[in-house]
């Protein structure tokens, strides 16, 4: 991904070399103009065109403040609710991801969104220890954890 | 124009005010350390991500002054709350601080346990 990026780089200078145009918007036309040579010789490359890894990112963005804006309002709901009758837990959660970077970074959005909290990770990293703010099901728990942030993570990191 | 500006701009501080009374507030009426480490870590996060988005577009839109520092501290606000949140409840748990009565389930029992009798 960073060769691609690093590539369209040098191919918007060759651009502005080409073309004796040294602005910022001869940089963007030949950005875009490298973009689309990438684009013509994709099958060359051994990993996806960077723009769909930029897209997962972007995506997981949106995810990502859609999931915080969810729980603080359901924090809101617990703390101004008259009778306080919250269930806590701590729960396991066993992750498919291998590197350390998407592990911080799963933890770092679990510990933002509804009602979880990263209380530890295993020494082999295959297990995070969640605290639940408000338990009721385990298996809940677990997949709306799976099938939000894990699989945009992996859609990241996939080659 | 202006006025739809200063309503986002109304409307942005006072939900962030809102999340920061809430998390006050949740730190005194929830029951244990872990429980109140949630009120902390999430609701102030938007609460102050609120306020300091409602201060950009203010001096931005109506100052004329865009101050790209306030970016930089909402980035740096979302890597650092989380691992200020994490390292809390992880470190209370490991000093043995005991969880609140209603907690209905406990995986982690056991698994700090078993690492201090082996160092042992």
């Amino acid at each position: 991904m960073a060769l691609q990026i690093l590539l369209n780089f040098f191919l918007a200078l060759v651009w502005m070399f080409m073309t004796v145009s040294f602005t910022p918007a001869g940089f963007a036309i030949g950005f875009l103009v490298g973009l689309g040579i990438i684009i013509m010789m994709r099958r060359f490359f051994s990993y996806r065109l960077y723009t769909s890894r930029i897209w997962a990112v972007c995506a997981l963005l949106l995810l990502f403040l859609k999931e915080l804006a969810l729980s603080s309002i359901q924090v809101l709901r617990i703390v101004i609710k008259p009778k306080m009758d919250i269930k806590p837990a701590i729960f396991e959660l066993e992750t498919d991801l291998k590197y350390d970077w998407e592990i911080t970074l799963l933890s770092a959005l679990i510990t933002l969104t509804p009602g979880t909290l990263v209380v530890g990770i295993s020494d082999d990293q295959k297990k995070l220890y969640i605290h639940a703010l408000d338990f009721k099901d385990i298996d809940e728990a677990v997949d709306s954890i799976k099938n939000t942030f894990e699989r945009a993570i992996l859609e990241v990191s996939r080659p | 124009m202006t006025t739809i500006v200063n309503i986002l701009i109304i409307v942005l501080i006072s939900t962030g005010v809102l999340f920061s009374l809430v998390t006050a507030i949740g730190l005194v009426r929830l029951p244990d350390v872990y429980t109140r480490t949630h009120a902390a870590s999430k609701s102030s996060t938007l609460g102050v991500l609120c306020i300091l988005m409602g201060t950009t577009i203010h001096f931005w839109a109506v100052e004329g002054i865009f101050n790209t520092q306030m970016v930089i501290a909402i980035a740096f606000l979302f890597i650092t709350a989380p691992v200020g949140g994490h390292l809390i409840g992880r470190a209370s748990y490991v000093a043995g601080i005991k969880l609140a009565d209603a907690t209905v389930r406990d995986d982690l029992k056991g698994v700090f346990d078993q690492k201090t009798d082996i160092k042992k």
